[in-house]
């Protein structure tokens, strides 16, 4: 048992790596595919729906399996850890794109009026009223999507990124003790991710401090 | 006639949603220094007329003028939005729900507008919000944040905001509507001082006294027309149409 614990140490430090990458990577596609699903332009409207649609009506596992494995098919080499990262990341910003552009649009509309009125642009209204607002208004839902992205790191094991699922399954292998191996990684999938959620509740109580 | 034209000048206005026409070929001009009350029961179109005036909600029919230019014109789109950004600095607007920007101090929503849209420095920003909250009589509460006031209190930080711009005419939606009573005067007041320095104002309202001390012509709106329009005594007096003498009668019990 103790034996296979550094192994575990060195999975959580992997899978805090791949959430983090995979977070970056989600809050890039997310700011796009807002600016896309708030543009006046329809085409972009049509290619950021499209975007969410296709990422949020399909399961990551076979988005990744089409990454990782239909992928060199159609000249696409990825290693198994970038697959994840990339296939994940793409994934958890189609929710996130829809966390904020729900935040965003839950500003009232009276304060676009107003900014307006005062002879700004949609733009100026945008970036010094309505993003403002809207920022305190997404950091709990976005929140809410980093948790299910921790846990969702998990499904890369499928593709043997050696992180804390796949590390579990490995050792049940040699130790006999699936209870054991799985009970460790579910302790530690949960610190991480209780200390995520300590950061977003700070973050939340700054943001709201005016 | 004469030949000076008048400083708002709506002609025709014409407005559709879908199938429900809101507002029914409707002309109006006002003087400079005017002050111009809009009445009329709920869904009679003159928060639409007020809100045409910048814009805000575009005519489907006429036009509207601001001195020598038209307010509301059909240009490609970044042309308009240069256009209408230039003239919406000139139209101050109140809301009926202040509108205020929570997330910045009292001061920074009368700052905001003028540092990004006239450039000015720190320090002439400031003075120019010291001035105006003075003037709304909000000066000692320049540092706090708009959940920290009462309506009555963010309706004159509202006024303010929009005065900052240095605005030709102001526009008043209901502006004392969504206020307690007893809050409803300090905001009147207000307004009383900008009509002494003949500020032009058109000013939608349900405050029939206030109306009648205040403004210099009363039009009565209903279902989209003018159904009469003149100076206050004869209005809020002797009207002439029945449904103004409706109106006034109705809006006069349920003031109770």
């Amino acid at each position: 048992m103790q034996r296979v614990f550094p192994f575990f140490l060195e999975a959580a430090w992997v899978t805090i790596l791949l959430s983090l990458l995979t977070a970056i990577l989600g809050l890039v596609c997310a700011i796009l595919g807002t600016f896309a699903r708030l543009s006046r332009f329809w085409a972009l409207r049509m290619l950021g729906a499209t975007y969410v649609s296709i990422f949020r009506g399909t399961p990551a596992l076979i988005q990744l399996f089409i990454l990782y494995f239909g992928g060199p098919q159609i000249g696409i080499q990825l290693d198994a850890f970038e697959a994840g990262v990339i296939g994940l990341g793409v994934n958890v910003g189609a929710y996130m794109t829809e966390t904020m552009r729900g935040a965003i649009i839950s500003v009232d509309k009276g304060q676009a009026e107003a900014a307006r009125t005062l002879g700004m642009s949609r733009w100026q209204a945008m970036r010094s009223v309505i993003l403002p607002q809207a920022m305190r208004l997404m950091i709990r839902p976005l929140g809410v999507n980093l948790n299910t992205l921790v846990k969702s790191t998990a499904l890369v094991a499928a593709i043997s990124v050696v992180e804390l699922t796949y590390t579990a399954q490995r050792y049940i292998g040699s130790t006999y003790k699936p209870f054991e191996m799985f009970l460790i990684a579910g302790v530690l999938y949960m610190i991480i991710i209780y200390i995520v959620g300590l950061g977003v509740a700070w973050a939340d109580r700054k943001a709201q401090l005016h | 006639m004469s030949d000076q034209k008048p400083f708002i000048d709506i002609r025709h206005a014409q407005k559709s949603f879908g199938t429900l026409e809101v507002l029914k070929d409707i002309s109006l001009q006002v003087d400079r220094g005017q002050i111009v009350a809009i009445i009329g029961p709920s869904g009679s179109g003159k928060s639409t007329l007020l809100r045409a005036i910048n814009d805000l909600d575009p005519l489907t029919g006429g036009e509207v003028w601001l001195e020598d230019k038209q307010i509301n014109k059909t240009l490609p789109h970044r042309q308009y939005e240069k256009h209408i950004n230039e003239v919406r600095q000139e139209i101050g607007m109140v809301f009926q729900h202040f509108n205020l920007f929570p997330h910045l101090k009292v001061r920074e929503n009368v700052t905001l507008a003028p540092k990004m849209l006239k450039g000015l420095s720190d320090d002439d920003a400031n003075a120019l919000a010291e001035e105006q909250l003075t003037k709304v009589g909000m000066i000692e509460r320049i540092d706090y944040y708009p959940s920290q006031l009462s309506g009555g209190q963010k309706q004159r930080v509202a006024i303010a905001r929009a005065l900052a711009m240095k605005p030709k005419v102001m526009l008043f939606d209901e502006a004392t509507s969504a206020l307690d009573p007893e809050l409803v005067e300090e905001v009147n007041l207000v307004m009383k001082k900008l009509a002494e320095e003949h500020m032009t104002m058109i000013i939608v309202t349900h405050e029939m006294s206030f109306a009648e001390s205040v403004c210099d012509r009363v039009l009565f709106m209903d279902q989209g027309v003018v159904v009469e329009e003149g100076p206050p005594e004869v209005i809020f007096r002797n009207p002439k149409s029945e449904r103004t003498q409706h109106f006034l009668r109705n809006h006069l019990a349920a003031a109770g």
